[in-house]
C-alpha cells in the first residue's frame, strides 16, 4: 500500500494511521514523536512521547518534569513496533539530540527528516543517509541563492569586529536551542577564553548542554552584571526577539549582530537592523539539500516547510517524483532556530 | 575594488548619519586617486553613463541558472542584483582585484557587443558582495542612505571647508573629482569654474513673529505669495559653445532629467531662483506677465522624483517657473546688489524675453501692519497658495539664513483630533520605541486610517507614549501593533488632499502630533466628514 495512503497530514500534522501516532504534532495528541527540541515541534502535554534522551531532556527543561505523562527514551537504531508499523529514529546532525524517523510499513520505508544538516556540530551526531522509499525533506533554505559560509569564517566576523571597536558591547541574536550553544563552542574552537554573557532566556538549555558534557566555558548571565559599562567590548548572547527590545537598553553603545540563515539576503538583515549578520543556520544550503537528496536516492520526495517550490523543481529536474506536503504550524521564518 | 565592496558592505549595514560619515571620511582619507572619486560619484550619484544594462544582466545569469530556479530566487530575495550576486555560479578569485577605476575605464571603452562579455569575466573573480557593488555601480542603483547633500556635507569636513564652496563647485567639476579632492587636501589651487552652469547656494527665510509684522512699513519691504511648490533654481547659458542648462532643488541636486519640458524652452545667460509648479497655461505664455493657472502640490509630486517622465505625464501635468529673483544675468553676478534692483532687472528681462514656462511672481500691496494682516488672511483663503513672503528690498542675496532679510508668513496650520490605531517601531535613535503612529477618523462608529506622524513630539512624550502603546496593545501584524482605539491625537497638517490610495480617501500633507490628548475621549475625535471639508479644490 503506498504510503499517501496511510500518511496523512492533517490540522494537526503527519500523521500515521497504522501505526497510530503523529510526528512533532502541533497539538496535544495520544502518542507523539518528536524529531527535536525546537518549540514547533516539540509541544507540552501528549499523552505519550518518544524521543531521544537530549530531545526529552530539552523539553523537561522547556516544559517542566511533567511535559507528558509517559516519556520513552528511544535508542537510536533500533527498531519499535507500533501495530504493524516499525518506527527507527536515526542522528539528523540538526541541533543536540536530533533525530529522523524511519516508518516501515508494508513495504515502504518512509524517512521523516525532521530538521537537518550535514555539517559538522560538535554537539550531535552527523546526520546519517538512510535508505527509503520516500524522504521527507525541510526546505528552509530550499532557493539556490542560499549556501551558507564555512561558521569558522562568519566567527572570524565577529572576533574582528571585537577587535575593531573595542568599546562596543557585541549582541549577537541566536536562538536559544542550539544556536546560542554552535556559536559559543565556535567561539571557543577560534580561541575564545573570554566569559560570554547571556540573556535570560538562554541560561537553563546552556546549563542542559553542560549536563551533556558538552564544554561551553565560562558564562555569566546579564543579570549579575552590576555595572552594566563593564559589557563594552563584550560577547552577549541573547534571542533575536530581543535585540529590539526593551532590555537590550540597558546595554553600553550596542553594536547588533545577528546569527541566523536568513542574514545571506541583505534586506533581512536589514529589517532587523542587523549591523554584523552572521551567516551561520543549522539547516542544509541548498547544495546540500541537493547533495542528501542524491544520496538517499529515494523514490520520491516529499517537501516541506520552507520554499517548496525551487526544491521541488529541482528534485523533478534531478529525476526524482517530488510533491509539496504542506504541514502546519513550522515557522519558517527565524524564530525557529534557522 | 576591494576596498570599494568593503565601504559599500559597512555603509549598509551602518546606521546613523554620523557613523557613515566617519566610513566614508576615512575612504577618502586611504583610497587612491581616481578610484576614490569614481567612488564618490557613485555614491552621490553623479555617474554619467550605465557601465550595462540591466537587461544585459538578467540575460547573463538566464544563460547560466535556471530561469525557473532564478525567478523563484528573485521573488524571494527582491532584488536582481543581490539575486544574480548569490547565482553567480563562477569563481576564480583574482587577487588583487582590479581598481575600481580600471573597471570605470574599462566599461567606458568596451564596444557593446562586448560588453556582457566584460562583465561576465569581472563577476566571475568576485565575492557576493564584491558582485553586488559592481551590478549596483554598473547600473547606477547605488543606494547606501547617504545623500548627495551629506556627501558634499563630508567633502567639506575632509578639507575643513564650507559646504558652500562645495555645493558652488560641485557641478562644475567632473568624476573622477581629481582637482577637487586635491584641492581639498591642499595640494592643489581651487578650480576655476567661472564659465560653468552651476549652482548657487540659495538665501532662506525665517518664520514671521508679531514683531516683525508690527514693524512693517511698505517701502521697505517687498510683499510676494508663497507659492506651494518647490524652490528650485534655473542656471543657463545656451550663449557658449557648448550650451549647459541645469535645474537645481534647493539643496542643489540636480532634478534636470525630471523636467525636460521646462528645461528645453529656455534659453539665455542666467540663474533664477524661483518655485516650480504645475502650470496648466505653462506653454501659452507670451511675456512673462501672464496669470499662470496653477495646480496643487498634489499634482506636482507625481512630477516629482521620475527618471524619465512619460509623454502623458508631460502633457497633462506640464511644469512651469514663477520666478521671484535673479542672481547672474549675462555672466553678471547680481547678488551684491539689493533685492530693488535685481527686481527691476528681473522684471525687465522677464518681458524682453518672453521664455515659455516662466511667470514673473507678482508682488502685493499693504500700506500698513494691519493691510498685510488683511493681506495674509484673504491670500490663505486661496489653498494654492501657503502664506506669503515678506523680503527686505535693500537686502543681497546671502546664503543661507541671514537674520531680518526674508520673512514667511505660513498659513496657520490645520489640526484634527484623530484616534491612534496602530503604532510601529522606529528606526536608529528610536528602534525599540513605538515611535511612529498611524491614526485614524470616525465614520459612523467604524475609524479609517487618514495618516501617520513620527514628529512633533518631545523625548519625554515618546517615552509615555511608547507605554502607552505597549499598555494598549490588542493585536500584532508583522512589525506593526495594533492599539486600543482610546488615545486622541491633536495632528497638525498643512493640507488634505483626495487620495485613492487610502480606504479613507484623503491623505494629509507633512502631518505631525500637536499635542496628544490624554484627557479626551475617543468618541469625541473628528469625523472624516469634517476633514473631507478641508481638500483643496
Amino acid at each position: 500500500m503506498h504510503p499517501s495512503s496511510w500518511l496523512e497530514v492533517n490540522d494537526i500534522g503527519l500523521y500515521c494511521k497504522p501505526g497510530d501516532f503523529y510526528i512533532d504534532p502541533m497539538n496535544v495528541v495520544h502518542t507523539a514523536l518528536i524529531t527535536h527540541g525546537h518549540a514547533d515541534h516539540a509541544r507540552a502535554g501528549h499523552h505519550t512521547v518518544y524521543a531521544s534522551r537530549e530531545t526529552l531532556a530539552i523539553m523537561q527543561t522547556r516544559y517542566g518534569e511533567d511535559m507528558a505523562d509517559t516519556q520513552s527514551e528511544i535508542e537510536l537504531g533500533c527498531g519499535l513496533q507500533f501495530n504493524d508499523v516499525t518506527v527507527t529514529f536515526f542522528p539528523a546532525g540538526h541541533i543536540l539530540g536530533s533525530t529522523q524517523i524511519l516508518i516501515e510499513y508494508a513495504g515502504y520505508r518512509v524517512v521523516v527528516s525532521g530538521d537537518y544538516k550535514r555539517r559538522h556540530d560538535p554537539t550531535c551526531p552527523p546526520f546519517e543517509v538512510v535508505p527509503c522509499d520516500i524522504f521527507i525533506s525541510e526546505a528552509t533554505f530550499g532557493l539556490p541563492v542560499f549556501t551558507h559560509p564555512p561558521i569558522e569564517n562568519e566567527i572570524n566576523k565577529l572576533l574582528h569586529s571585537v577587535r575593531v571597536f573595542p568599546n562596543r558591547c557585541h549582541l549577537v541574536g541566536a536562538y536559544a536551542l542550539g544556536k546560542c550553544q554552535r556559536v559559543i563552542l565556535a567561539l571557543r574552537d577560534a580561541g575564545y577564553s573570554k566569559p560570554i554573557y547571556l540573556h535570560g532566556a538562554q541560561l537553563k538549555l546552556c546549563d542542559l548542554y553542560q549536563q551533556f558534557d558538552i564544554d561551553l566555558g565560562e558564562l555569566i548571565p546579564v543579570s549579575e552584571v552590576k555595572d552594566k559599562t563593564e559589557l563594552e567590548g563584550e560577547i552577549v548572547i541573547a534571542p533575536p526577539s530581543a535585540l529590539a527590545d526593551r532590555w537590550s537598553r540597558s546595554l553600553p553603545n550596542v553594536r547588533t549582530v545577528m546569527a541566523s540563515g536568513w542574514m545571506q539576503i541583505r534586506a533581512r538583515a536589514k529589517q532587523r537592523n542587523v549591523e554584523l549578520p552572521l551567516i551561520i543556520s543549522d539547516h542544509c544550503d541548498w547544495p546540500e539539500l541537493l547533495q542528501t537528496i542524491k544520496e538517499v536516492s529515494p523514490k520520491e520526495v516529499w517537501v516541506t516547510h520552507g520554499r517548496e517550490d525551487a526544491l521541488m523543481y529541482q528534485a523533478q529536474k534531478m529525476g526524482f517524483k517530488a510533491r509539496a506536503l504542506s504541514l502546519v504550524g513550522y515557522d519558517e521564518d527565524e524564530q525557529g532556530g534557522s | 575594488m576591494e576596498a570599494f565592496s568593503h565601504l559599500l558592505e559597512q555603509l549598509y549595514y551602518t546606521a546613523g548619519t554620523n557613523a557613515k560619515a566617519q566610513l566614508i571620511r576615512d575612504y577618502i582619507a586611504t583610497a587612491p586617486d581616481p578610484d576614490r572619486g569614481w567612488a564618490i560619484a557613485a555614491m552621490a550619484g553623479t555617474l554619467r553613463f550605465d557601465f550595462f544594462k540591466r537587461n544585459t544582466v538578467k540575460k547573463l545569469i538566464t544563460s547560466r541558472i535556471d530561469p525557473e530556479l532564478f525567478a523563484m530566487s528573485y521573488d524571494y530575495v527582491g532584488e536582481v542584483s543581490e539575486t544574480v550576486a548569490h547565482l553567480w555560479p563562477e569563481y576564480t578569485p583574482i587577487k588583487p582585484l582590479p581598481t575600481l577605476s580600471c573597471i570605470v575605464d574599462d566599461f567606458a571603452s568596451t564596444s557593446k557587443q562586448k560588453v556582457s562579455a566584460t562583465l561576465a569575466s569581472y563577476l566571475s573573480m568576485m565575492t557576493p558582495p564584491q558582485r553586488w557593488a559592481l551590478l549596483k555601480l554598473g547600473t547606477r542603483g547605488l543606494r547606501v542612505g547617504v545623500s548627495a547633500r551629506s556627501i558634499k556635507q563630508i567633502l567639506a569636513d575632509y578639507g575643513n571647508k564650507d559646504v558652500k564652496e562645495i555645493e558652488t563647485l560641485w557641478h562644475a567639476v567632473k568624476p573622477p573629482y581629481i582637482d577637487l579632492l586635491q584641492w581639498l587636501e591642499g595640494k592643489v589651487d581651487k578650480p576655476d569654474i567661472k564659465n560653468a552652469v552651476t549652482f548657487h547656494p540659495v538665501m532662506l527665510s525665517h518664520p514671521i513673529e508679531t514683531k516683525d509684522i508690527d514693524g512693517f512699513s511698505p517701502n521697505t519691504w517687498q510683499i510676494e505669495h508663497k507659492y506651494d511648490g518647490i524652490r528650485v533654481q534655473l542656471a543657463v547659458n545656451t550663449q557658449k559653445v557648448e550650451p549647459e542648462k541645469a535645474l537645481y532643488s534647493r539643496t542643489g541636486d540636480d532634478i534636470s532629467h525630471a523636467f525636460p519640458d521646462l528645461l528645453e524652452c529656455v534659453t539665455g545667460n542666467m540663474v533664477l531662483d524661483g518655485e516650480l509648479l504645475v502650470i496648466h497655461n505653462a506653454k501659452c505664455i507670451q511675456d512673462g506677465m501672464q496669470t499662470p493657472e496653477v495646480d496643487t502640490f498634489n499634482a506636482l509630486q507625481q512630477r516629482l522624483n521620475k527618471k524619465k517622465p512619460t509623454k502623458a505625464l508631460l502633457e497633462s501635468l506640464p511644469v512651469g517657473l514663477i520666478v521671484y529673483d535673479i542672481l547672474s544675468l549675462n555672466g553678471e553676478s547680481l547678488t551684491a546688489c539689493s533685492l530693488r534692483t535685481r527686481r527691476n532687472k528681473l522684471e525687465r528681462w522677464l518681458s524682453l524675453a518672453a521664455i515659455p514656462r516662466l511667470f514673473l511672481s507678482p508682488t502685493l500691496r499693504a500700506d500698513s501692519p494691519d493691510a498685510l494682516r488683511e493681506l495674509h488672511k484673504t491670500v490663505c483663503e486661496d489653498r494654492a497658495v501657503e502664506g506669503l513672503m515678506v523680503k527686505r528690498r535693500e537686502s543681497t542675496y546671502t546664503p543661507g539664513r541671514p537674520k531680518g532679510q526674508w520673512f514667511k508668513w505660513k498659513r496657520d496650520a490645520l489640526t484634527v483630533d484623530a484616534v491612534m490605531m496602530y503604532a510601529q517601531r522606529g528606526h536608529g535613535k528610536r528602534s525599540s520605541f513605538y515611535s511612529d503612529y498611524t491614526f485614524g477618523a470616525w465614520e459612523g462608529d467604524q475609524l479609517l486610517p487618514i495618516g501617520k506622524a513620527y514628529s512633533g513630539f518631545t523625548d519625554e512624550e515618546l517615552k509615555k507614549l511608547d507605554n502607552w502603546v505597549r499598555r494598549n496593545a490588542v493585536g500584532r501584524f508583522g512589525p506593526v501593533r495594533e492599539v486600543k482605539k482610546a488615545l486622541v491625537l491633536e495632528v497638525a497638517f498643512d493640507a488634505v488632499h483626495p487620495s485613492n490610495r487610502h480606504k479613507s480617501g484623503v491623505a494629509l500633507r507633512f502631518p505631525r502630533i500637536h499635542r496628544i490628548r490624554w484627557d479626551k475621549p475617543a468618541t469625541e475625535a473628528d469625523t472624516l466628514d469634517t476633514i473631507k471639508e478641508l481638500i483643496e479644490h
